[in-house]
């Protein structure tokens, strides 16, 4: 019987060429290419898990703007394993953008962006920009309100581009507004035309992982000098080089491993992303945000001054993917070692705390109003009756609640005003809130003066409580100074 | 390329060469041109804005802000629930309305009317608007967009609602 099989594998591998297919499995690459050099790998396997995924979601997900919602419910709530496929798909593309990043900053680390590997560098920068595309085109097919006011929030991003603005724009939405020709588009590059891309450049990026092999890691004092480098690494492979397959690759295969472990763990003890409501535009109660690989860059637009805003949004994204692209042309050669290269570790900690950072901003947006802001009870306002009362009620009806805070209570837009009276005077109070200021509507026009008067007293509450300490101090002083 | 190749067959290997390269930029152009055309027709598509009825003057009472749900009467068959936009009005006098669009102008998200505080409060960054749509606070840059708005055969009408890409760099 085996004999049967070889003779079978034998005929199907001389008319298929298939241990040729994959002989490059087995070329040969620097032995010392250890754990660090698992996440180009991962990354691919991440795509792979995103490819089987997708396939097997379009079996089900109709692409049109009135149906995909109901298409999504009923593959989430009702379909075989359709929850745990829509999780998968969904962390799947998270370990895909964070294995990207990893590997990136690896590559970085390592300077294996230098000669010959300048254009295997510049082809992974491309791969990431469309991973970010396939996120965010990803996003907007769960079809849900927060999605269909995303494309409305990318046409507005894309109507600052200077003269093609408004055709971009009018691109992304499909015409004048949402519609029934949005959504499709999007299905189509997410589905076909960002792959199809992926995988060509995928195939290419390979193509110069084996055209200049596999970088060595890098030993501080050895630059890499172009006129000498190629024959030195030839050199090394014949010193210290083993087959990729299976001498070097069982390291990519146990991180792979257990990066599909994690993914389906989350899918299926977390889940998919919730839907939102309806894609329906005539529902205003929305909040579009988007996904957490993105939040970073909805932190940073809400962070910039307004006056340069426009610049950053369309300039910020084509600045960092220039200066990525050509890291490798204007330093192509020298050191690659880490620890000779200070800038590179810092690069690559300030991208790291940057992004970190505007990314708890953008999870926590303290720039918006909290729409869902509950009425003071009378134990925070401090009164059962009479102005202060009146004055907390209309603390959360004129919306003041919505962008400040009282003891914990309320948005965090404005300041805290939990002890504003330790601050302004009651004529201050008056003005800041008849006049407005920075940041805050004037409410000249739409308080009558009896509610001003109520407001203003029951800002004037707002004070720290005085310690006993505090208090005993004071009358000590009240009775010296009546004394004197 | 043999070493013994004569002028006659280097000229007519360049011309068969010459030729492959234009056929194949021929059939690119067949297929490609009418693709390209079909994807960046909505680059060029001018939609003719119809009047929309949204109700009777009656409907709406004098200085309140109210959500009005429109439906694009251009919209194509499938486009389901996203036919429809969502768009404030404001009766201002007996026989004066405004229509604000919905989106805020920083970024296009969906402004709230706050009915108490007189204020629209955009969700996203934080944008304020007063009930003339004029910018109150945040970063918006511009009021409200505003749609035409008639009353014709005692009927409320405004222009058709899209999405107003208004704020440039």
């Amino acid at each position: 019987m085996i004999k049967l099989f070889k003779t079978i594998w034998n005929w199907l591998d001389d008319r298929l060429g298939i241990s040729v297919l994959l002989s490059p499995m087995k070329h040969i690459a620097p032995e010392d290419s250890k754990w660090w050099y698992v996440f180009g790998s991962a990354t691919l396997v991440a795509f792979i898990v995103q490819v089987a995924t997708g396939v097997a979601l379009a079996f089900s997900y109709i692409s049109s703007s009135s149906q995909a919602y109901e298409t999504l419910l009923f593959i989430t709530n009702n379909a075989p394993f359709g929850r745990f496929l829509r999780g998968l798909h969904y962390y799947g593309a998270s370990a895909m953008v964070l294995m990207i990043g990893a590997h990136m900053a690896q590559t970085f680390l390592f300077g294996a962006y230098k000669f010959p590997r300048e254009m295997t560098w510049t082809t992974g920068i491309l791969l990431l920009t469309f991973t970010l595309g396939m996120g965010f085109t990803g996003q907007l097919l769960r079809w849900d309100s927060t999605a269909a006011w995303s494309v409305v929030v990318a046409a507005e991003q894309a109507g600052r581009i200077p003269i093609i603005g408004d055709w971009v724009a009018r691109f992304i939405l499909g015409g004048n507004t949402i519609g029934g020709a949005t959504l499709s588009r999007f299905f189509a590059i997410h589905v076909f035309v960002l792959p199809g891309i992926m995988f060509a450049f995928i195939g290419l990026h390979l193509w110069l992982v084996l055209r200049h092999g596999i970088s060595e890691p890098p030993v501080a004092g050895k630059p890499v000098n172009p006129a000498t480098y190629r024959a030195e690494y030839e050199e090394l492979l014949k010193e210290k080089g083993k087959p990729f397959w299976p001498d070097l690759a069982w390291r990519d295969v146990i991180i792979c491993t257990g990066l599909i472990i994690a993914i389906a763990v989350a899918a299926f003890v977390v889940g998919p992303p919730v839907l939102d409501r309806p894609p329906d535009p005539s529902i205003l109660a929305a909040d579009p945000r988007p996904d957490w690989y993105l939040l970073w860059y909805f932190g940073l637009l809400s962070l910039i001054p307004d006056r340069i805003e426009g610049y950053v949004m369309i300039g910020f994204p084509i600045l960092i993917g220039l200066c990525l692209l050509f890291v490798p042309i204007w330093n192509h050669k020298g050191e690659r070692a880490a620890s000779r290269r200070p800038w590179a570790i810092a690069s690559v900690c300030l991208a790291v705390i940057m992004i970190g950072a505007l990314w708890w901003e953008g999870e926590h947006s303290p720039w918006s109003p909290n729409f869902d802001a509950q009425p003071l009870n009378e134990k925070v306002v401090g009164a059962t009756s009479g102005p202060v009362l009146q004055g907390g009620k209309l603390f959360h009806d004129k919306g003041c609640l919505n962008c400040h805070l009282i003891q914990g209570f309320g948005g965090r837009r404005g300041p805290e005003l939990t002890y504003i009276a330790d601050k302004l005077t009651r004529d201050n109070l008056v003005i800041r809130i008849v006049n407005g200021g920075t940041n805050m509507p004037a409410f000249g026009s739409s308080l009558k003066p009896a509610e001003l008067d109520d407001l203003v007293a029951f800002l004037e509450t707002r004070k720290r409580p005085i310690r006993p300490q505090d208090q005993a101090k004071e009358t000590a002083s009240s009775a010296t100074s009546t004394f004197k | 390329m043999p070493p013994t190749e004569t002028a006659e067959e280097i000229s007519r290997r360049r011309f068969l060469e010459k030729l492959s390269i234009g056929l194949i930029g021929l059939c690119t152009a067949i297929v490609g041109v009418p693709l390209v055309g079909f994807i960046v027709a909505p680059f060029f598509r001018k939609v003719p804005r119809e009047w929309v009825t949204i109700g009777k003057p009656n409907d709406f009472q004098i200085g309140k802000t109210v959500a009005v749900t429109v439906t694009d009467p251009s919209s194509l068959p499938w486009a389901g629930v996203t036919a429809k936009s969502g768009v404030w009005l404001r009766r201002v006098t007996e026989d004066s309305f405004i229509a604000f669009s919905a989106n805020c102008t920083h970024l296009g998200c969906p402004v709230r009317w706050l009915e108490g505080a007189d204020l629209f409060m955009c969700p996203c960054h934080g944008g304020v608007y007063y009930s003339d749509g004029k910018v109150a606070a945040g970063p918006p840059p511009l009021p409200l967009f505003r749609y035409e708005v008639r009353i014709t055969n005692g009927e409320v009408q405004m222009k058709q609602a899209i999405v107003p890409i208004s704020t440039k760099l």
